[in-house]
């Protein structure tokens, strides 16, 4: 039986020992009636060799295209240790480390990573992990609301240069505790958020406002001007980042005078393959005074009986499982084995390793805009320092475009129609340091052919 | 010894990046990083080697017998996780045209459909990423719905006071107030007071049954007339699924709304605390409101619902699809248990609870529910023993680290004082149990001549008993090169 070591005879043994002649007595319990008949959408079981060859099938089927597509998945390179470590089974198949004795492994890797992403945010205290860059930013518009001493309001300003998907799972979070989420505009020629649009609500009771940089467009927001303007109208300000971006963009906790409040984001490019969307982790990092209204798991450093440096889940007082109705989030399992690799990531690259990649991204990117705007019928939209995603228009329906290029095993970006109405027949590209000059031809060489 | 501690200024490993990218000069200054971020600069061996002596340091199902109540620690099998990640679905982007994705989406349709047939319900959402937030779409679902109807007066969620703490800490997210039902001595909800509680405020009941005190909840039928006669709906919490998967169903027992752990019953690593996945089911009358997106079929081509075909929808829940690597592993191991295979699960995972809690009471331990038949899991309750020989449940759960097994839950469900909450899963083989049950009657041999020992155990882990005290006071979260500073 797959999984499952009794024999006959130690069956006999146990149902003897609780006194019952069949396992079937234990369900005596359940009326008879209620009781399931048999399954008919799960199949007959099949050894390791079928699935094997059905899930080899499955993902040859889907061809491993040449993908330009970014918008909050990248496609990086991540070392072979990452991947072989983190699936060992000590940390594979451990669970929420609640022994700490027994956990010390997976409750320093997590203090490391905390410190990790305190180094790169600027910022004072990490969590352990929240599901994915949209519900932390979700949670951090909740902390904002309940950490805000000087407002009272539930409004969040949100530009509409914030990832769209990230803004609506924000909504979908937050709207049952009557959290409002205020759009801001964009200025159409920087891509950037406007700030004229910002300083029209100067003055009114706001509990925070959400800055993303890069921004969905890969462009740079004048995030100094931001920050600060938030702070004089005692706005708390959360910042949604790339960690990636991190090793050369200026940390959040440095923007302004005084820096962001709350920093959160997606950890993918730090280790996370693009898999369909998941397994990613959430990221959020704040000051000190905010840390009793943070979120999800926390490890601390103290020591034994015997003085011995150990880790600990500590400040649990917020949690639900001690605080039920009343804690800061329901967030009970976060994304502890993500967390593992990004972390195993993060030192393999170091901060010079770090560096020369997102370099390389934004070079690449460079590259590629280059390329494509010589191409007839292509412009780039916003003229604006980028880190590593541009949106370009075409002169064609770009849905019929891309099309044409996924049959050539292209990903030749996102058509931006859907979540900006007036962007018509624009698309966001995106060249990571894997897309090197001879893709960036194929991809040039495709789309020209299309356009034609 | 930190990963830090390794670390030396300028060492690198160039052999993981590329090189010679000059800092870009189409970036203003200002916005552009100063000094250099503090991660470990170290070798890849460095790396390899404190990351490996890490891991050495946790228990884990692979190393050692895990039975934490309510968590369904059982074997994962190697297969999923190698198949899941085949390149072809790691470098699969979320956002891939349906063309490209077929092989993918065929298998999350059938997910799906799996997931609908041992669970009695009518559609199925993959999206939530753990137990939290299937429960957080399903309490959102149940609103929606009320909403819908211009029932906008059910203001409370009833939740029985042996419920997970997910439960309530959802219900408030949700925006509802949180009504505790009591539960009986015998494990059975109190249905006089559920029929005192429930009234047109009552948006709905969350319910496990198997309840986290361990049994099937015997009059689920009455319970759900009582809650769906005053209105409300019904929710099924899947952390016991294990308990009767291939039994009974929860979609025949009356519940409108159910999350389904997958790294609990369906063998998806735990990973040292998620990812998880908290797929959502629902009946025919919450379909409309289910979280996006969704896998449909028409013809042989797999497409996904959006907002379009799903107005109502209570919205996305995740970037994209939620944790799909997670979902690929659910699936493959579905597909090797078979039709056959998901009745198994309960029927062992029974017996070895059962099995257990008859050795344990033969030896001398007290069950908190001592005349039925347990599920996968069971409580020993140990008051007698901190009463009379000041050893405490905690007591007796360092000490199991030190004879080789990790505790049980401990202190969970509230209700039952100084308590083990045990649940062995179906995995573990006869002689497994049997040595745990060894070592339980060992500790209480100690615990009558020695108690001042078991007070400070444990003694074989790398560190003993944490000051966690200090932890919350002194707060030391995150590594700096200059401390005092």
């Amino acid at each position: 039986m797959p999984f499952i070591p009794h024999t006959e005879t130690e069956i006999n043994e146990m149902l003897s020992v609780i006194g019952i002649d069949s396992i079937e007595n234990l369900f005596d319990e359940i009326p008879a009636h209620l009781k399931a008949k048999g399954l008919e959408r799960v199949p007959a079981g099949l050894n390791e060799m079928s699935i094997n060859r059905l899930m080899q099938q499955r993902a040859a089927q889907d061809g491993q295209p040449l993908c330009f597509i970014g918008a909050g998945s990248y496609d990086h390179h991540i070392p072979a240790a990452v991947w072989q470590i983190t699936t060992r089974g000590e940390y594979y198949t451990a669970y929420t480390p609640y022994q700490a004795e027994a956990s010390q492994g997976t409750l320093q890797l997590t203090y490391e990573f905390q410190s990790m992403m305190t180094a790169l945010t600027g910022l004072d205290v990490s969590n352990a992990s929240l599901y994915d860059g949209a519900t932390a930013m979700a949670e951090a518009v909740l902390m904002a609301v309940r950490s805000n001493r000087k407002s009272r309001s539930r409004k969040i300003l949100v530009p509409r240069s914030v990832n769209p998907t990230y803004t609506h799972v924000t909504d979908t979070m937050v709207k049952h505790q009557n959290v409002e989420l205020l759009d801001v505009a964009i200025d159409s020629a920087s891509g950037t958020t406007s700030l004229d649009a910002l300083k029209a609500f100067s003055g009114e009771d706001i509990a925070a406002l959400v800055i993303s940089q890069p921004n969905f467009f890969g462009t740079l927001e004048d995030v100094d001007a931001m920050t600060d303007w938030a702070h004089e109208n005692n706005i708390m300000v959360i910042a949604v980042v790339n960690p990636l971006s991190l090793a050369i963009l200026k940390p959040p906790g440095e923007w302004g005078e005084t820096g962001v409040d709350i920093a959160v984001g997606d950890g993918q490019p730090l280790g996370a393959p693009m898999s369909s969307g998941g397994p990613y982790y959430g990221f959020m990092t704040c000051k000190k005074a905010f840390v009793r209204q943070m979120p999800g798991r926390i490890v601390g450093r103290t020591v034994d009986q015997q003085g011995r440096e150990g880790f600990v889940l500590t400040l649990q007082a917020r949690e639900q499982h001690i605080r039920r109705s009343k804690a800061t989030s329901n967030i009970c399992t976060n994304q502890g084995l993500v967390v593992t690799a990004s972390t195993i990531h993060m030192s393999l690259l170091g901060p010079e390793g770090l560096k020369q990649t997102a370099l390389s991204c934004h070079n690449n990117t460079q590259k590629l805009v280059k390329k494509l705007s010589s191409i007839d019928g292509v412009d780039v939209v916003f003229d604006q320092p980028r880190f590593h995603e541009a949106v370009i228009k075409l002169n064609k329906s770009a849905a019929d475009v891309l099309n044409k290029l996924a049959q050539q095993n292209i990903l030749g970006g996102l058509d931006l129609s859907e979540l900006y109405p007036e962007m018509k027949d624009c698309i966001l590209v995106c060249a990571t340091e894997l897309r090197i000059a001879e893709d960036i031809e194929t991809f040039a060489s495709a789309l020209a052919e299309a356009l034609k | 010894m930190l990963i830090f501690e390794h670390s030396a200024d300028g060492r690198q490993t160039k052999i993981q990046s590329t090189s010679g990218n000059e800092m870009p000069t189409d970036i203003p200054a200002a916005l552009l990083r100063e000094v250099k971020p503090g991660l470990p600069e170290v070798s890849e061996m460095q790396a390899v080697r404190h990351y490996t002596s890490l891991s050495q340091k946790n228990f884990s199902i692979d190393t050692h017998f895990y039975p934490l109540g309510s968590c369904t620690m059982k074997h994962n099998p190697r297969v999923c996780n190698s198949l899941a990640m085949l390149p072809g679905f790691l470098s699969r982007h979320p956002l891939a045209p349906e063309q490209n994705s077929q092989g993918f989406m065929a298998c999350m349709y059938e997910l799906q459909e799996m997931l609908c047939d041992v669970t009695g319900m009518a559609a199925f959402s993959l999206t939530p990423m753990a137990g939290a937030q299937g429960e957080f779409a399903g309490v959102a679902m149940i609103r929606a719905y009320h909403d819908a109807n211009g029932d906008t007066q059910r203001k409370e969620i009833l939740v029985p006071d042996a419920a997970h703490g997910t439960n309530p800490a959802t219900a408030t997210m949700c925006g509802y107030t949180v009504k505790e039902i009591v539960t009986l001595a015998n494990g059975d909800v109190d249905v006089d007071a559920l029929k005192a509680a429930v009234g047109p405020q009552t948006a709905g009941l969350m319910l496990t049954n198997p309840s986290t005190l361990g049994v099937f909840e015997r009059r689920i039928e009455e319970i759900a007339k009582i809650v769906h006669e005053a209105g409300g709906l019904l929710y099924y919490d899947g952390a016991n699924l294990n308990a009767i998967l291939g039994k009974i169903r929860p979609g025949d027992m009356g519940f409108d709304v159910i999350h389904s752990n997958l790294h609990k019953t369906f063998s998806t690593p735990h990973g040292g605390g998620g990812p998880g996945s908290g797929a959502i089911g629902v009946a025919e009358r919450l379909k409309p409101f289910m979280p996006l997106p969704v896998v449909t079929k028409e013809g042989d081509d797999y497409r996904w619902l959006t907002e379009k075909d799903c107005p109502q929808s209570i919205g996305r829940m995740s970037a994209f699809m939620g944790n799909a690597g997670v979902l690929l592993r659910a699936y493959i191991y579905m597909r090797l248990l078979g039709s056959e295979g998901m009745q198994r699960v309960s029927e062992f995972a029974t017996l070895n609870a059962n099995y257990m809690m008859a050795q344990l009471k033969k030896r001398g331990f007290e069950a908190a529910i001592p005349d039925r038949y347990a599920s996968h899991e069971f409580i020993i309750t140990l008051k007698k023993q901190s009463r009379e020989l000041h050893v405490s449940a905690m007591d007796f759960a360092k000490r199991l680290l030190d004879l080789g097994y990790h505790a049980p839950t401990t202190y969970f469900p509230l209700l039952v004082p100084e308590c083990l909450l045990i649940e062995p899963t179906e995995s573990e083989a006869k002689e497994v149990l049997d040595g745990f049950i060894e070592a339980l009657v060992q500790i209480q041999h100690e615990a009558e001549t020695d108690a001042d020992m078991l007070h400070n155990a444990p003694y074989t882990m790398p560190v003993n008993r944490l000051d966690e005290v200090r932890a919350a006071k002194q707060l030391d979260l995150s590594w700096s090169p200059n401390p005092d500073v």
